[in-house]
């Protein structure tokens, strides 16, 4: 397997708190990785410092060998111009927990928004964006605005936004936190059959289950450091540590 | 505190169904329910109205019985061609004023948000500045501005110089367009920072983890969402700046009220109907301006409501339609 994201000694912090203590991780192409943790811990954090919404005090993000939003200067890391990092981001998709659709712009406009920006034909972006659309099952309100859409159908949009630029790493930040219950299965099962497709996805969630059925691997972040990893049968099932047994214990309950 | 347990009986007993501790007996609820509810009357309100109503018919009464409103004059002056000068003139310095101050004033604002300290601080102090001083004191200071710096040019400091008279260039009208301009971008500066501010920080974080080029984050996304509440707040900017262009005419530039004035002391016995045309002119300004702006703003509340505000216009359409359809049911009836 070929590594994907390669994640070393990534520190952030604001100021006296450390939120990140030199966390390393390795991802690799086409799995699913499911991030856990209480909050605070800084999962969302090192989420964040993949697509360099985050900046690292220290430590570095690559994406195929290629430094994320700094580079090599002299016997440093220097950050990048604001230009090249958001070439860099057109690679990695990004879902939010409160989705953040533009809600001044229809579906298709939200969807097609990004690939028009970087000069992709408007008739080819719109043709490719109903496409997404379809793939998640919203054909129908390509003209409706977000804010006329349920929230799970708004976090749906916000996924096929996402796929526009084709990216091979998509990042999902909580994606069904801010969903009504009987909504989170249609966002979940949107992720389930991304999963199979080949693309890199790293998703921070609370959903045990989804990540017992989907995740290559489970990733148990608490105080600024991975505290496990593994299968999800090795992390959810037989955890060793006691702060993930705590965890589990607190989140199945 | 032991009632409840002295008397359990009370306490225990299942209510009768239809009724209730507060109905007079021999009400049978069950049946009042059937009906509509009566509304609160207000009839305070009422006295008011006709109070305030009785004062208004008195006022109106007056304006057709004191000759000394003049109407007939009014009407012979609401267009004469002096008067529509002044108006032109009132129009295009406002109209040109209000264009390049909201330019300035998002130029003024961005340079305030930016994180170059040079920047930012020299658009606080422009905007502390021009807000501090009163137009009027800008507009006399522009106006002696050939006293300050007889020539205005352009050159390499301490080297060549390439200058001209400064009221070759400088028209007293566009100087009077400066001057308004000038105090007017700090004052939109600070409702277009505002509008910015007000604009969802998760907007930009999609936008930046979207790749989105940072001009194209500004135009397309923030700035659209900014307009939502800079267009009320710009609109009374406006309002403001035709009144505020009255004080032209203290640096000799006929506006509408310069010109009002000018009329006022060559025919002293007509102050009053002048007076009331240009009160007329500027509520016609206000009046059209405001239209404009619930154009602008239902435009810009498009995704925020789920169903945008009718227009006037589709207002006048339902109730006509309304009355059509219950004409038709009492014929029919």
């Amino acid at each position: 397997m070929t590594v994907a994201i390669d994640i070393h000694n990534a520190t952030k912090r604001y100021g006296d708190k450390t939120v990140l203590k030199g966390v390393d991780l390795t991802v690799d192409a086409g799995t699913v990785t499911v991030i856990l943790g209480p909050s605070g811990s800084g999962k969302s954090t090192l989420l964040r410092a993949i697509n360099h919404l985050e900046k690292l005090d220290e430590g570095y993000v690559a994406l195929n060998g290629e430094l994320i939003g700094v580079r090599v200067h002299g016997d440093r890391l220097k950050e990048r111009r604001e230009k090249d990092i958001l070439r860099q981001r057109a690679k990695i998709g990004f879902v939010f927990q409160n989705f953040n659709l533009f809600p001044h712009l229809t579906i298709i406009e939200n969807v097609s928004e990004a690939p028009i920006s970087q000069g992709v034909k408007a008739k080819d972006a719109r043709e490719h964006a109903r496409t997404l659309l379809a793939r998640v099952g919203l054909a129908d309100k390509e003209d409706a605005y977000p804010r006329q859409l349920s929230g799970g159908q708004q976090q749906r949009v916000a996924i096929a936004r996402a796929l526009a630029l084709e990216p091979e790493v998509i990042l999902f930040d909580e994606p069904t936190s801010a969903l009504d219950p009987e909504l989170v299965g249609e966002v979940l099962s949107v992720i389930r059959t991304l999963a199979g497709s080949g693309k890199t996805l790293i998703v921070v969630t609370h959903e045990i289950g989804f990540a017992r059925e989907v995740a290559d691997r489970v990733v148990f972040v608490d105080e600024g450091v991975i505290v496990e990893e593994g299968t999800p049968d090795d992390v959810l099932s037989n955890p060793r540590h006691r702060r993930t047994q705590d965890f589990l214990s607190k989140v199945l309950a | 505190m032991t009632s409840a347990l002295e008397r359990p009986e009370i306490a225990d007993a299942p209510p009768e169904a239809g009724t209730a501790a507060s109905v007079p007996p021999g009400i049978d609820l069950r049946k009042l329910a059937e009906r509509k509810v009566v509304p609160l009357r207000h009839p305070l309100r009422w006295v008011v109205t006709a109070l305030v109503l009785v004062l208004l018919l008195n006022f109106g009464q007056t304006l057709f019985t004191n000759p000394s409103w003049e109407w007939q004059k009014v009407g012979q002056w609401l267009f004469s061609p002096a008067i529509l000068k002044g108006l032109q003139l009132t129009l295009l310095a406002t109209a040109i004023s209000a264009v390049v101050s909201f330019a300035g004033g998002i130029v003024v604002a961005l340079a305030r948000l930016s994180g170059n300290p040079v920047l930012s601080t020299l658009s606080w102090l422009y905007i502390w500045l021009f807000r501090s001083v009163p137009l009027i004191l800008v507009l006399i200071f522009l106006f002696n501005l050939g006293n300050l710096y007889p020539t205005v040019g352009i050159g390499v400091p301490f080297g060549p110089q390439w200058a001209v008279p400064t009221f070759t260039v400088l028209s007293p009208l566009v100087l009077g367009v400066i001057g308004l301009s000038l105090s007017e971008i700090a004052y939109s500066a600070e409702v277009v920072r505002a509008g910015i501010l007000a604009v969802d920080q998760g907007q930009l974080e999609a936008a930046k983890a979207l790749g989105i080029p940072s001009r194209r984050q500004f135009s397309r996304i923030v700035l659209p969402q900014a307009l939502r509440s800079i267009v009320p707040a710009y609109v009374n900017q406006i309002i403001g700046l035709i009144k505020a262009s009255s004080l032209l005419f203290y640096v000799s530039l006929l506006d509408l009220f310069g010109v009002v004035q000018n009329l006022g002391s060559t025919y002293p016995t007509d102050i009053i109907p002048l007076l009331v045309v240009a009160t007329i002119w500027y509520l016609v300004l206000t009046s059209a301006i405001s239209i404009v702006q619930f154009y602008i703003e239902r435009f810009y509340a498009r995704g925020s409501v789920r169903e945008l505000p009718l227009t006037p216009l589709q207002r006048v359409r339902r109730r006509l339609a309304g009355i059509r359809s219950t004409v038709q049911g009492n014929t029919l009836a």
